[in-house]
Formats: structure tokens, C-alpha cells, sequence
């Protein structure tokens, strides 16, 4: 299926280029389809393609070596990864994994230096990129180092309560404990916690946020 | 109810730990493979999840917003 120019322009690499450069730019994109569990890139090789995500969900992780794992972020549709190996030609900091089916839009390493080299707006749009990924890193860190285990959870739960039927990812507590630094029986006790405090309801597939407020005091979101 | 736990057949084992801890007996090996029987009574506790020495089976939650979700 040819990728769509609306989804090329609402991807932030390409925010403010007019139709004629997305058209350009469209014939350096791919499409890519993948099922739940399949391998989209490995820690520590090289990759040469970016990929936009444009249905489903990805999870970026690093896996210790005694098997604990670590999610870095949960990559939704609009989002891209592999931004770093490819614009500095390393290799992958993170693995990437699909959590259900997934269709991604791809552009080679090569392609795209051709189009920033075209079109540098769109290295300022790169750069936009980066600095948001250097920011949730920070957050990321922030999290671990001065919030408590339930406040992790309920911040976790507030930032991917799904707002747009079905594009949300279904997580489980496993995730859930890789993504905010915990073990999963903690994630368990947080989540009887919010629900014995009546912020979340847990039903039977659902966990339903039934007191936003409470539950960004609890996160310390404002 | 339509929602189902995951399991990923390739990587069962068939230690059958989970259809041990799954007291409402939803779960049942067959060909020494995990299979979901009884659907329905499978409460989302999670502890067939939580057993599985190979990850072959996972619970996903949705999260919704109460009064935004459909």
C-alpha cells in the first residue's frame, strides 16, 4: 500500500513541509508490517533504517544479562525509533519489539541524509526530535531517582490511559514494571493500592482511571 | 468477555505450571501445549502470567479514562 502523504505530514521529521516536498519524500518510504512479538531491531547492531510507526505499538527495551528488562518507550503511531543509530551511525542503543501487530513506514539511512540534505528544515525538525528524546530520558531518570513505586504506576497509567479508542497499548503488569523500573509484584501492590484508595478500578481486562485528579496528586502532575 | 489472555504456543513448554495455578480451570494443556478451554471462566488474575517460566502467556490491560471510555 503507498504511504499516505497525511501521514507523512503529521510526522514531527516532516511538521511545516508543503505537499510537492512530501511527495518528494515519499518515494524514500516503505512499508513494513510485523506481528506481536517480532524483533524490529537488537541492542548492540548496526541498523540503517528509521522506522515511523504508523498502526500498532513497539517497545524499545535493553534486557540485563540476567533477563530483566527495561522499557525505555512505548513508540506509538506517528513515533519513530532507531533515530539514534541511524543519524549517528552506531549501532542500536535499544532492542525494538512489536506488542501486537504493527505497520511501519521505513526510510534508509542513506535516503534520508539525501533528504535533509535537500530540505533542511527538516534538520531542524531532527533536531526538535532529539531534544524531546533527550527530555523524557531526563524524565525518565527524574522518575526513578524522587518518585515512590505508586506514584510511578499512576503517572505511568495517567501517560498511556488510551484517549483514541484501540491506539493505546494493552499492557501487561510484567510491562508495566519493566517501564517504570520495578518488579512486577510492586506494580500489583501499586495497583491495589490506587484501587483500595478509589483512583483506579481494576476490571477483569481494564484498568479504568476513575479519579484523574487524585490520581495526578498521586503522580505529582499538575 | 471477548478479550482472551495471549498465549504463544512456540514458547509453552508444557510444564503446565500455569493450568496448576488456574483454580476457576480455564486453562488445560493439550499435546502437552497450553490452550485456553473454558474462556469464559477465566477471571484476568493474572497468576498463569505471573507462573509462566517462558513467558508463553500475557494478561494486557487496557487503560481508559472513566466517562472518556466507549
Amino acid at each position: 500500500m503507498a504511504v499516505q502523504l497525511e501521514f507523512l505530514k503529521d510526522l514531527p521529521y516532516f511538521a511545516g513541509l508543503d505537499e510537492a516536498a512530501l511527495g518528494s519524500i515519499r518515494r524514500y518510504v516503505f512499508e513494513k508490517k510485523a506481528e506481536r512479538g517480532e524483533t524490529l531491531a537488537f541492542e548492540g547492531e548496526p541498523s540503517d533504517v528509521l522506522f515511523f510507526v504508523s498502526s500498532g505499538v513497539v517497545k524499545a527495551f535493553k534486557t540485563s544479562a540476567d533477563g530483566k528488562e527495561q522499557i525505555f518507550r512505548i513508540v506509538r503511531p506517528g513515533e519513530s525509533f532507531n533515530d539514534v543509530p541511524v543519524l549517528s551511525g552506531g549501532v542500536n542503543l535499544v532492542s525494538a519489539e512489536a506488542m501486537g501487530p504493527v505497520v511501519l513506514n521505513g526510510i534508509k539511512k542513506k535516503d534520508l541524509e539525501i533528504i535533509v540534505r535537500e530540505r533542511p528544515p527538516v534538520a531542524l525538525n531532527v533536531i526538535q526530535v532529539l531534544s524531546r528524546r533527550v527530555q523524557e530520558l531526563v524524565t525518565l531518570v527524574e522518575d526513578f531517582s524522587f518518585r515512590h513505586v505508586t506514584s510511578r504506576v499512576a503517572k505511568m497509567l495517567l501517560e498511556y490511559a488510551d484517549r483514541k479508542a484501540g491506539e493505546g497499548p494493552r499492557l501487561t503488569q510484567q510491562e508495566m514494571a519493566a517501564m517504570i523500573g520495578t518488579a512486577r509484584e510492586m506494580v500489583g501492590r501499586s495497583l491495589k493500592n490506587l484501587e483500595t484508595a478509589g483512583t483506579i478500578r481494576m476490571e477483569r481486562n481494564r484498568i479504568v482511571i476513575a479519579d484523574q485528579q487524585a490520581l495526578k496528586e498521586m503522580a505529582g502532575v499538575t | 468477555m471477548n478479550e482472551k489472555p495471549v498465549i504463544d504456543q512456540e514458547k509453552c513448554q508444557g510444564c503446565g505450571l500455569c493450568v496448576d495455578i488456574c483454580t476457576p480451570g480455564a486453562l488445560g494443556l493439550v499435546d502437552n501445549v497450553v490452550e485456553l478451554q473454558a474462556p469464559d471462566k477465566c477471571g484476568w488474575c493474572t497468576l498463569c502470567e505471573l507462573v509462566c517460566p517462558y513467558g508463553a502467556i500475557s494478561c494486557p490491560f487496557e487503560i481508559v479514562i472513566e466517562n472518556e471510555c466507549s
